[in-house]
């Protein structure tokens, strides 16, 4: 498929969403818009370690802080319940970016195994402050948000509404990530995935460009967590437990890292198994658990990136070699940074 | 291609879920229960469900003309799950009420959404004092039939004072569950003369709790223990193992101690005291009769999960004879409910004007012994006291008990800690 066509194929999946699901069950919708603020997470995550290269075992701790910005606003000070919701959104984005800020100091001085330590390691200090700072956060009994904002008449206190706001975001998130990603900044960050000396030695400042890279993320996720916050309406130290930075690894490895959209894939099968098989039969885990083991075993690219290798090999109408181990659109992304060098 | 297989995926979601949505018959009554089914509270889940459904099976599902319809939701223990599902229950499967939940963060969770859709809210398991108390007014759709968490050990406190106990310390999990149950024990305990000489607080999960026990004061006379998670079983074992018990009364949480965990503790416990709404060996036809068919189909002597759950569905059965088995709709079920008195297999169950039970509280005693006709000497938590008619704020003034702040880390305050 030509980008043109991959574009609109996107555009017309997304309208079909956005027009189907709210027609379909009360249920469908709610979970429709968790996984559309999961989503955004998992971009955000992707951008990291599928484009740059590095893994974080930490987002938990961005979509925590958003979320639980987002709560004690509300709660607290009465604050982001009408108009100012949009400053919260704001105020989410802008912690997210500034805690990358400050975590990126201490993480990027690793790389690899080490790297994922120190993220863990920073995210579970966030999850102590929320565990622990009772009279802010309320400790272990959490935060109870006394409703959706009110946006002049519209409430988003119903679901649709809800939904048609978090879809905006996601859409937004999609587009401007999808920019930053394939701008000229973005392939540098797949040349730092792919060899990050050569890059240093063709003079890119490497660290500087991680850096950024772990702000924007940050900053995605940060929204996620504002929205976070409003779609149950409680906020406790549940959500920003290694389990909820785990899941977003696990969303970015399953769909396929290194194409935006495989997180969102990953998003829909990790939540549609559980929320959705859990209410069906009681051993939902093991099938969760069995897609893992069997995309990891056999689609090291994630389900998208397959379909893509798939696509291709189609398209141009060869059977792969067996030993061909090498994902193509990392080969192609390759070809590019190396003909921008020679 | 792709996104044709996601529409399809899709479209069989709607089928499939059109065909679990059905309208609500007139005679139906339909029952979302919320048990964190999957993830590390599967057991108690699983004792949750088993209690209830006992009681519904002894009357084959039919509650005085009402047909139960019981909708059981997995909340993985995670409030934001239990919330998604909560609202599934409302919005898809139109409950009539919510039944469960475990942790205090699970029970938080699920006040406000009963206020907001105007649904019942039985809460059963969840202990956390402020929701029958000074959040009680916020929640007009809550109504609890297990306990608060200080609720038994207001009277045990002072159990333990007059009957010889001097100073105490406590190791208690670290979060609300543990600082409502020492600081319910700590108030009496010392408003009747005894002493508080030393608070810990291990993290939930702790597993080696010899930091903790070498620290201890060696002039208490006993060792109040409320541990959770993983590694529960570590505590009483090794306090055993350093000699502080049996040098030292071994005294905890109704908890730590009940019939879900019992069977897997040692000889150490033996002699152990707590209190509790419920012990399996409470020595009354009623509850003989409910211990002895636990057994019968569930293989194991049941605790106070499972009992709080099997009277909730006596509760329930109990407005259904007084509305012949029409749903009143939620304000004049609460109404009703909380006017009855059951005799339970705890003992006689009422309410109070906050929505939370008054009940019996007992004084129990871990001893090895055979019970209920069976032929193997087990651990039970033999009943030494009966506190009849005990309610959440016990013999104060419930206005002044409001007053003060909810039981915390530092409150009341260690005085004698030092």
């Amino acid at each position: 498929m030509s980008r043109q066509l991959k574009i609109l194929a996107v555009l017309a999946l997304l309208i079909a969403v956005v027009v189907v699901t709210p027609h379909t069950t009360p249920f469908l919708l709610m979970l429709a818009t968790r996984i559309l603020i999961l989503a955004i997470l998992a971009m955000s995550l992707d951008v990291l370690l599928g484009f740059t290269g590095i893994a974080s075992l930490g987002h938990a701790a961005f979509l925590g802080l958003g979320a639980y910005l987002t709560a004690i606003l509300a709660v607290r000070y009465h604050f982001g319940l009408g108009w100012d919701f949009w400053l919260v959104v704001l105020f989410g984005i802008l912690l997210g970016a500034a805690t990358a800020a400050v975590f990126a100091l201490f993480a990027l001085r690793a790389r690899g195994v080490y790297f994922l330590m120190i993220t863990l390691a920073l995210s579970q200090c966030v999850w102590g402050l929320a565990y622990r700072w009772d009279s802010l956060t309320g400790g272990d009994n959490g935060l109870n948000l006394p409703g959706r904002p009110m946006l002049g008449p519209i409430s988003l206190g119903n679901d649709t509404a809800y939904f048609y706001l978090v879809f905006g975001f996601f859409a937004a998130s999609l587009v401007l990530l999808y920019i930053f990603v394939e701008s000229p900044f973005g392939r540098s960050l797949v040349g730092i995935r792919e060899h990050e000396v050569r890059m240093s030695i063709l003079g890119y400042n490497v660290w500087l460009h991680k850096y950024i890279a772990f702000i924007v993320s940050g900053a995605f996720a940060g929204l996620a967590g504002v929205l976070w916050a409003h779609v149950s309406s409680e906020v406790s130290p549940e959500d920003v437990t290694l389990t909820t930075s785990v899941d977003a690894l696990l969303m970015v490895v399953l769909g396929g890292p290194g194409t935006l959209l495989g997180g969102v894939l990953g998003a829909v099968i990790v939540l549609f198994l559980r929320e959705y098989l859990s209410t069906l039969v009681p051993w939902w885990p093991y099938v969760l658990g069995g897609v893992y083991v069997a995309t990891i075993s056999y689609l090291p690219d994630g389900l998208l990136g397959a379909l893509m290798q798939r696509g291709r090999i189609l398209a141009a109408g060869v059977t792969p070699a067996p030993e061909s181990v090498q994902p193509p659109n990392r080969a192609k992304k390759l070809e590019v940074n190396e003909g921008g060098v020679s | 291609m792709q996104w044709m297989r996601q529409v399809g995926l899709l479209a069989l979601a709607v089928a499939l879920s059109a065909l679990v949505t059905r309208p609500a018959g007139a005679d139906e009554l339909r029952i979302g229960f919320l048990a964190p089914v999957s993830g590390p509270l599967a057991q108690i889940a699983k004792d949750m469900v088993d209690g209830f459904r006992m009681y519904l099976d002894d009357h084959k599902g039919d509650f005085h003309g009402a047909t139960i319809k019981l909708i059981v939701a997995d909340t993985q223990a995670k409030p934001a799950a239990a919330v998604l599902q909560a609202q599934k229950l409302i919005k898809q499967n139109h409950v009539n009420m919510l039944i469960g939940g475990v942790l205090a963060s699970t029970g938080y969770a699920l006040a406000p959404i009963s206020t907001r859709e105007k649904v019942l809210y039985i809460a059963s398991v969840p202990a956390s004092d402020n929701l029958t108390q000074r959040d009680a007014h916020d929640y007009p759709y809550f109504v609890r039939t297990g306990w608060t968490s200080s609720q038994p050990n207001h009277p045990f406190g002072e159990w333990a004072c007059q009957n010889g106990i001097k100073k105490v310390v406590t190791i208690a999990a670290d979060y609300a569950f543990g600082y409502e149950q020492v600081g319910g024990f700590q108030k009496t305990f010392e408003a009747c003369g005894g002493q508080i000489v030393q608070k810990m607080w291990p993290p939930i999960g702790t597993v080696d709790y010899s930091p903790y026990i070498s620290s201890i004061k060696q002039d208490a006379d006993a060792v109040f223990v409320l541990p959770v998670g993983a590694g529960m079983l570590n505590l009483t074992r090794q306090l055993q193992a350093s000699g502080i018990v049996p040098r030292m009364h071994l005294i905890g949480s109704g908890a730590t101690f009940d019939e879900f965990v019992l069977p897997n503790m040692g000889d150490e416990v033996i002699g152990a005291y707590s209190a509790l709404q419920y012990s399996a060996a409470i020595e009354t036809p009623e509850n003989e009769a409910f211990v002895k068919e636990f057994r019968k189909r569930f293989g194991k002597v049941p605790g106070y999960f499972a009992e709080s759950n099997y009277t909730t569905a006596m509760l329930i059965d109990a407005v259904m004879q007084q509305t012949n088995g029409k749903w009143p709709g939620a304000e004049a079920f609460i109404k009703t409910l909380t006017a009855l008195k059951v005799d339970a297999p705890r003992g006689p169950v009422s309410f109070d004007d906050m929505r939370n039970p008054v009940q019996n509280i007992y004084i129990r005693q871990v001893e090895k012994k055979k019970m209920f006709g069976d032929s193997k000497a087990e651990l039970w938590n033999v009943v030494v006291k009966t506190e009849p008619h005990v309610s959440q704020f016990w013999s104060f003034n419930k206005a002044e008990y409001l007053k003060q702040p909810v039981y915390d880390r530092n409150y009341p305050p260690c005085k004698f800690c030092k």
